[in-house]
């Protein structure tokens, strides 16, 4: 039997940044907030010894422990779902700070395109641009709206980043400095000028210079260790929530961090939550912490998977397109094409967001009239600090073991450097999540099912936008410039994007949106499930400055909530609900 | 403990202490900004030089029990990673032993891997399924390496020619040798796999002794700080420093 627990204003499932920014918004405004996180604590001390890539970035210590849950696959409905074993394709963070403790830094906002795509799109190619498979549709909110809470979110987080050419609706200046320059850095930014492209230093999360951020808490500088993307920062140099929102929760004595506490399930009456479940993943013991209000914040996969489970809000069916959890599942399509220099570089220095971006082929940035796909990617170059096991590229031809391949890897690591894009990626009917019927987690709960291959747009969007990064390698002067080909379906084994989106959409429209703009669901008022599991589809950009934003957005609702009641938005259509 | 290695812990303590988490809280961003904006951190310093010489208490085997399956394993991680005119091959930087006690341990025994049934055959696209651990594809694709060997060349494959031994392991790598529970690709991608990460890792692991395979590289290995060197348009050659640097 579960031990039931006094009850609380708010209880947040999981601490990541999305987890994080509720408990400090709320527990600031005065409420009683408890996190409750599956995995360990954590804060900078615990990264003194974080520079070992064998540990970090082969054995990925920090990423869920998947032998007590994982994901099961497969690329369309039909086939039988297998486990994902072990990582590859993306990977999922855990403990305090979620993935936040270690990701690589890039901040962007979404464009106002993204979040009126369907009616943009609509408007200027026509209603058929693409087949009615994709169920494309608005977020629900526009870039004007969000636009304040993307600021609150940069200005928290100390953001470092220069104006971008192409995004002239942004005139704020970023709160740090853009980060250092390096010389292949230049040579991209001059050789893309040359292409008359529009290249800018990218926003990050790796600060440029000492950085008090409006509540007190200091970031330090970078120090371009190279190990950052998927290391904790040993300087406190990374905004992260445990440099950032998790302290200012903590100082208010409103915020109860409860760490090892996984939860297993919403306890709901069918019209409102009345807590949640937790198993203590050290003894074993089962709680419920009763709260008047549940905030998942625990990642696009268990965002899904818990509302699925507790039978809350209507599942997603991709025969009858009905339904919403589970629904507009993304992903990215990541075009690479990689340069090999004569010259060496310091290619092992470096930081996880030190780059130069352009936004040329982006969004809706250029004409799509005669292309087959909508929307597009940031290209970027990344100095992120090489590492020697993960890194042991050579132009195609040579042999990936023996004398040749020692050889040749060597001669290329201070000499090669990847020019990628972040495609966007649309959501299709049959790209979905929903529950697998065969394997479970180690509670006996079922895993997370997900459905998903590459569509037409992705393999069109690709080939066009890898051809862009090439351009530019050879405007640089590589000897040797290697486009990489996408696989004709997705494969869950190669590494390749950390960005999945979607499974509980917002909207404007309760059929087909389980959220409205505050982030609270349509059909049950006291719920509120935040993170990229709200995307309606996936950008160009990395998600996490979007996720913050809506946290925020998301915490103002709640507020708003706790005095008014009800639902926060007007419904948009005057169908009933089935 | 040697004169360079004190001054290098000696400067990470200090380092340490100006930085926000040894003092118990975040110092004020003044006072840590001036410090490492005029890099009062010095990124120059000498790294600590190590004799290979000193016995290695490690190099024994805590997972193998019949020395000639670590024998073969070592020949094959060899061809894998050879000696040459740069320097050392997977056995002087020590891999068989890195891989030896990672089969040992959390790796070995898929600790942090979904090993729940049923195990059924996918699409390409969804990832190999076998139940067996990592220590048991080990084990079964070591003593195939030696069937294959001992009915190809009537010899165990620690006695072939390189060549020869070579054509074994491609056998393997094409998934042409038939094997219980496990595909002979899987294990040799395994073993691929294993082999480079024994020769890149810290030398905390018992692979890349004296760093050397960093050398060879030009990797510096664990750097505080790469400030004031990031801009730098010339190639900078720096000793490479490991995690055994860095303890105080
Ligand atoms: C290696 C890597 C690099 C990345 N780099 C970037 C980047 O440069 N830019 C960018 O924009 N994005 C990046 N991302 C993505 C980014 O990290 C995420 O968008 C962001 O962390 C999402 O925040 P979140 O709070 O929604 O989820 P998370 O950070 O995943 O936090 C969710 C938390 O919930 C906890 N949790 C989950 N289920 C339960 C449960 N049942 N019970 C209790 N707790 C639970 C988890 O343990 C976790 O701590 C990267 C991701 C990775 C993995
Ligand atoms: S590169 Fe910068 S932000 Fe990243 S871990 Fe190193 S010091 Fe921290």
């Amino acid at each position: 039997m579960a031990k039931k627990l006094d009850k609380v204003e708010a209880v947040t499932v999981g601490v990541g940044w999305a987890g994080g920014i509720i408990a400090a918004e709320l527990a600031k405004a005065g409420v009683k907030v408890v996190g409750l996180e599956r995995g360990n604590d954590r804060s900078t001390e615990d990264f003194q010894m974080v520079h070992d890539e064998y540990r970090y970035a082969i054995r990925y210590e920090l990423m869920q422990d998947l032998s007590k849950e994982t994901i099961t696959f497969r690329n369309k409905p039909g086939e039988k779902a297998l486990p994902m074993r072990q990582f590859g394709a993306f990977l999922i963070g855990t403990g305090v700070g979620g993935a936040g403790a270690h990701w690589n830094g890039d901040t962007w906002f979404f464009s106002p395109y993204d979040f009126e795509i369907k009616t943009m799109t609509d408007k200027k190619y026509g209603k058929n641009k693409l087949p009615k498979e994709y169920t494309l549709q608005d977020w629900g909110i526009t870039y004007k709206e969000l636009a304040p809470y993307y600021h609150q979110f940069e200005r928290m987080a100390g953001t470092s980043g220069e104006l971008n050419p192409l995004r002239p609706e942004r005139t704020e200046k970023y709160p740090t400095p853009p980060m250092k320059d390096t010389p292949i850095l230049k040579s991209y930014m001059d050789a893309a000028n040359r292409l008359g492209l529009h290249p800018f230093r990218q926003p990050s999360a790796n600060i440029s210079e000492v950085y008090k951020n409006p509540d007190g808490e200091t970031l330090n500088q970078c120090q371009y260790c190279g190990f950052c993307e998927k290391f904790g920062c040993e300087y406190g140099a990374k905004s992260s929530p445990n440099v950032t929102v998790v302290p200012t929760a903590l100082k208010t004595g409103n915020f109860d961090l409860r760490t090892h506490a996984n939860v297993t399930g919403i306890i709901h009456d069918g019209n409102k939550a009345t807590g949640v479940r937790y198993v203590d993943t050290q003894t074993g013991e089962e709680f419920d912490q009763p709260a008047d209000i549940v905030v998942l914040t625990s990642y696009t996969l268990n965002n899904t998977r818990l509302l699925l489970q507790s039978e809350l809000g209507r599942p997603y069916d991709p025969k009858t397109g009905t339904g919403v959890i589970g629904k507009n599942y993304c992903y990215q399509i990541t075009a690479v094409a990689t340069g090999f220099f004569k010259d060496r570089f310091n290619a092992a220095m470096g930081a996880g967001a030190l780059g130069t971006t352009l936004d040329d082929y982006n969004n809706d940035n250029f004409d799509h009239s005669d292309l087959d796909f909508i929307h597009g990617g940031s290209i970027t170059m990344k100095q992120l600090g090489k590492r020697p096991i993960n890194e042991n590229g050579a132009p195609s031809g040579t042999p990936r073991w023996g004398k040749e391949f020692k050889k040749e890897s060597i001669k290329w690591f201070n000499r090669s450097i990847p020019v990628t894009s972040q495609g966007a990626s649309m959501p299709h009917k049959n790209n979905y999540l929903s529950l697998d019927p065969t394997y479970k987690d180690a509670y006996g709960n079922p895993l997370l099912r997900m459905t998903y291959d590459f569509t037409e747009q992705d393999h069109a969007l690709y080939d066009y936008i890898t051809a862009r990064c090439a351009d530019i390698l050879e405007e640089m002067g590589a000897e040797v410039v290697e486009p990489k080909e996408l696989t004709d379906h997705f494969d869950i084994v190669p590494a390749q994007n950390d960005h999945i989106t979607g499974g509980v959409i917002m909207g404007a429209d309760p059929e087909t949106s389980a959220l409205n703009n505050y982030l609270q669901m349509w059909d049950v008022d006291n719920v509120f499930v935040i993170g990229a599991s709200a995307f309606a589809h996936n950008g160009g950009y990395n998600p996490t400055g979007t996720v913050g934003a809506l946290a925020y957005r998301a915490a103002e609702g709640i507020l708003k909530y706790r005095k008014n009641k009800g639902q926060l938005v007007k419904r948009e259509t005057s169908n009933k609900l089935v | 403990m040697d004169e360079d290695s004190k001054k290098s812990n000696m400067s990470r303590r200090k380092f340490i202490r100006n930085s926000s988490y040894a003092a118990g809280g975040l110092i004020g961003g003044g006072i840590i900004g001036s410090l490492i904006g005029t890099n009062y951190f010095n990124d120059t310093e000498q790294p600590s030089t190590r004799s290979s010489k000193e016995s290695n208490f490690n190099r024994a085997l805590m997972f193998f029990t019949r020395q000639s399956d670590f024998q073969i394993l070592s020949a094959a991680t060899e061809r894998i990673y050879p000696k040459d005119d740069q320097g050392p091959g997977a056995i002087e930087l020590g891999v068989p032993y890195f891989i030896d006690h990672e089969l040992a341990g959390a790796y070995g025994h898929n600790e942090r891997e979904y090993m729940k049934g049923p195990f059924l055959e996918g699409t390409e696209y969804q990832g190999y399924q076998t139940p067996l651990k990592r220590h048991a594809v080990f084990m079964t694709g070591i003593r195939a390496l030696e069937s294959e060997s001992k009915s190809a060349y009537d010899a165990s494959f620690v006695d072939l020619e390189g060549e020869q031994q070579d054509k074994i392991l491609k056998k393997f790598e094409n998934d042409d040798v038939k094997l219980h529970k496990v595909s002979s690709a899987y294990f040799f991608e395994m073993l691929r796999s294993a082999t480079i990460s024994g020769t890149y890792a810290d030398p905390l692991y018992g692979g890349n002794a004296d760093m050397d395979a960093w050398k060879m590289k030009n990797f510096p290995g664990s750097q505080m700080t790469y400030l004031n060197k990031i801009g730098s348009e010339k190639f900078i050659d720096i000793k490479p420093k490991s995690l055994n640097d860095h303890i105080s």
